[in-house]
């Protein structure tokens, strides 16, 4: 093991190819778990049918998506639009290399980690723009527009909130903040700490186009938003990197604020990193299934006359934090 | 001492690794699947009635404002982050030429929301 | 060679074929798509280098947020037409000579530049320390260089002014 670890391609292959495939699975359960409890948000059992409980429904419905037609539409693009669904999901899963799921489990401890997952987490509104386009139908470009659009608008507020645990841990390595935590306490326990941290998973939602955010993909005018063309296995690609996104962004959320893998009683840390991002994910699904859709202007009104000088101010505030405790 | 270029080693790895895992999906379904294309159903879906013109039409520019607005924040926020990595170094020097650099910030915000850029239904 | 230095030209050949791609692309987003992929190959070159930081800072503000612009700009436009053909053949010429007076300059410049191996690839990571590391970058950026970077401030205000300014006046 330990010369896997110190043999850097090795330890690549190795963690790499377990991130990928564990989180390949672990998008295919959490897409039943979310039915599952949307299910009984709305007093319905979801699946039941394929497998114990119904768990084996997302191996069914991948099985029925790649057994289809995918059609591309007329006068599309054709490259772009096949393109599209394989670059959304190859974004969301680099994110992934950064994220300490324990001391010694993580793909690479990388000095600008902070920033390199921002950078990938905000990339993936290009794809889906380009899958927009390429479409070549209205409600497909117009959900691209105003996808990209709200996705930058928040992704302002985003790197402004995650420099409150970087000023507080004075790094911007992911491992290095956790490791801070460690020693000096979570940071979601300072108030500067929990108000970035409420501010972060708000912009996370608006960034995964999550409900109350979804106005890219609102249904009741734009139909599927830009992935309206898409059928078989691209619309299946996009659902996938969407949870993908999503369960990622929660994982981030842990490690930044929650304290990572740090937790009590002798328990794997591991075990606590994952369950800090299930419940960072079952926030952000609960949110999804109980609240209504913003309009596009309260939306952008929200993020730049709010959003944005308040994680303006928690920065400043981090810093006095810093400076008195010296 | 281990070269810098150490870390980024399993990252191009999972990067690769990423990029098949995405290929390869599309690439399985092309196999598995039927390929019967036909003109009904390479129709676009324009809420059910035959589709005018061409979907690539002229955005308003309003887009465009908020994309000058996000670099030259987003910029903004990068220059932050070398300071709050070395915060505890430089101390309330520090701290006083960031806040000079964040005042410049909050005008240029005060400055862009007096002239009405942030609402988007202007 | 050492693996940096085949993955440098690896790199450099991606950059200039993408970069081809961004001014040979007939559509206009597949000019988009070029100039993505040449961000990315040049993030590839930076990390060579031992520039983490710039790496990072090039995928986060080009790739993300350039990349968003020209989208936004081209979407200004009608991509229905076919764009502005050159037929004024006086612009071509002109334009030979650009091109051919910049390579002239460059070629010249690198052949003055003393031949030296770079640092970064000698392998001798004592004499590096900690250089790149966005921890360097800060210390050096809020001290020594505090005035160019509190001057950026103001430019990226008079930025702000000037794109509120064209913005609002075409609304």
């Amino acid at each position: 093991m330990t010369f896997v670890l110190s043999n850097p391609w090795l330890h690549g292959l190795v963690f790499g190819a377990v991130l990928v495939s564990v989180l390949m699975a672990l998008v295919a359960f959490i897409t039943w778990f979310e039915r599952k409890l949307a299910g009984r948000i709305q007093s319905r059992l979801g699946p039941t049918m394929v497998g114990p409980f119904g768990l084996l429904q997302p191996i069914a419905d991948a099985v029925k998506a790649m057994q289809k037609d995918f059609i591309v539409p007329k006068d599309a693009d054709r490259f772009l639009f096949w393109l599209a669904p394989p670059l959304t999901i190859a974004f969301a899963l680099a994110t992934a290399a950064v994220i300490p799921f324990s001391k010694d489990v993580l793909a690479a401890n990388l000095d600008v980690g902070v920033l390199y997952a921002l950078a990938f987490s905000g990339l993936l509104a290009f794809p889906t723009w380009v899958a927009g386009w390429a479409s070549n139908n209205k409600y497909a470009l117009l959900g691209g527009m105003r996808m990209v659009a709200q996705g930058i608008s928040y992704e302002i507020p985003m790197v402004m909130a995650a420099l409150v645990p970087v000023t507080l841990a004075g790094t911007l390595s992911m491992q290095g903040i956790v490791e801070y935590q460690v020693a000096s306490g979570w940071i979601i326990a300072t108030p500067v700490g929990a108000a970035a941290g409420l501010l972060f998973l708000t912009t996370a939602l608006a960034e995964g186009n999550r409900i109350p955010f979804d106005i890219p993909e609102a249904e009741s005018e734009l139909v599927a938003g830009p992935t309206t063309e898409y059928n078989a296995i691209g619309w299946s690609i996009f659902a996938a990197s969407e949870y993908a996104h999503s369960v990622i962004t929660a994982a981030i959320v842990s490690a930044l604020f929650l304290g990572g893998w740090d937790g009590w009683w002798n328990l794997p840390p591991l075990l606590w990193m994952v369950a800090k991002t299930g419940f960072v994910f079952l926030i952000v699904t609960w949110v999804r299934w109980s609240l209504l859709r913003f309009r596009s202007d309260q939306l952008m009104a929200l993020c730049w006359k709010y959003l944005v000088p308040g994680a303006l101010l928690l920065v400043l505030i981090a810093g006095i934090q810093v400076s008195v405790r010296g | 001492m281990e070269s810098p270029l150490t870390p980024y080693v399993p990252v191009a790895i999972v990067l690769f690794l990423a990029g098949a895992m995405a290929a390869a999906i599309p690439f399985i379904a092309g196999l598995l699947g039927p390929r019967s294309p036909s003109a009904v159903k390479s129709e676009i879906f324009e809420g059910g009635n035959p589709p005018i013109g061409s979907a690539r039409q002229r955005f308003a520019v309003k887009f465009y404002v908020v994309a000058l607005l996000f670099i030259v924040f987003d910029v903004e926020a990068v220059f932050l982050y070398p300071w709050a990595v070395n915060f505890q170094q430089l101390g309330w020097f520090g701290y006083a030429t960031m806040a000079v650099f964040a005042a410049t910030l909050v005008v240029a915000l005060v400055y862009v929301w007096k002239k009405g850029a942030l609402s988007w239904e202007s | 060679m050492s693996a940096e230095q085949v993955l440098f030209w690896v790199f450099a050949v991606a950059t200039v074929v993408a970069a081809g791609g961004v001014i040979l692309a007939r559509n206009p987003i597949a000019c988009a798509m070029s100039l993505v992929a040449t961000f990315f190959f040049l993030a590839g070159i930076y990390v060579l280098l031992w520039a983490h930081t710039i790496a990072a800072v090039q995928v986060l503000v080009y790739a993300g947020a350039i990349m968003v612009l020209f989208l936004f700009v081209l979407m200004l436009m009608s991509l229905s037409d076919q764009g502005p053909v050159m037929t004024f053949s006086a612009w071509r010429i002109a334009g030979v000579v650009a091109v051919v007076t910049v390579l002239a300059a460059l070629v010249l410049v690198f052949r003055r530049l003393p031949a030296q191996e770079s640092l970064a690839w000698s392998g001798d990571a004592a004499r590096l320390g900690d250089f790149g590391t966005i921890k360097h970058l800060g210390a050096v950026m809020y001290t020594q260089w505090l005035f160019p970077f509190e001057a950026v401030s103001l430019l990226l205000l008079v930025a702000i002014v000037g794109a509120v300014v064209v913005a609002k006046a075409r609304v």
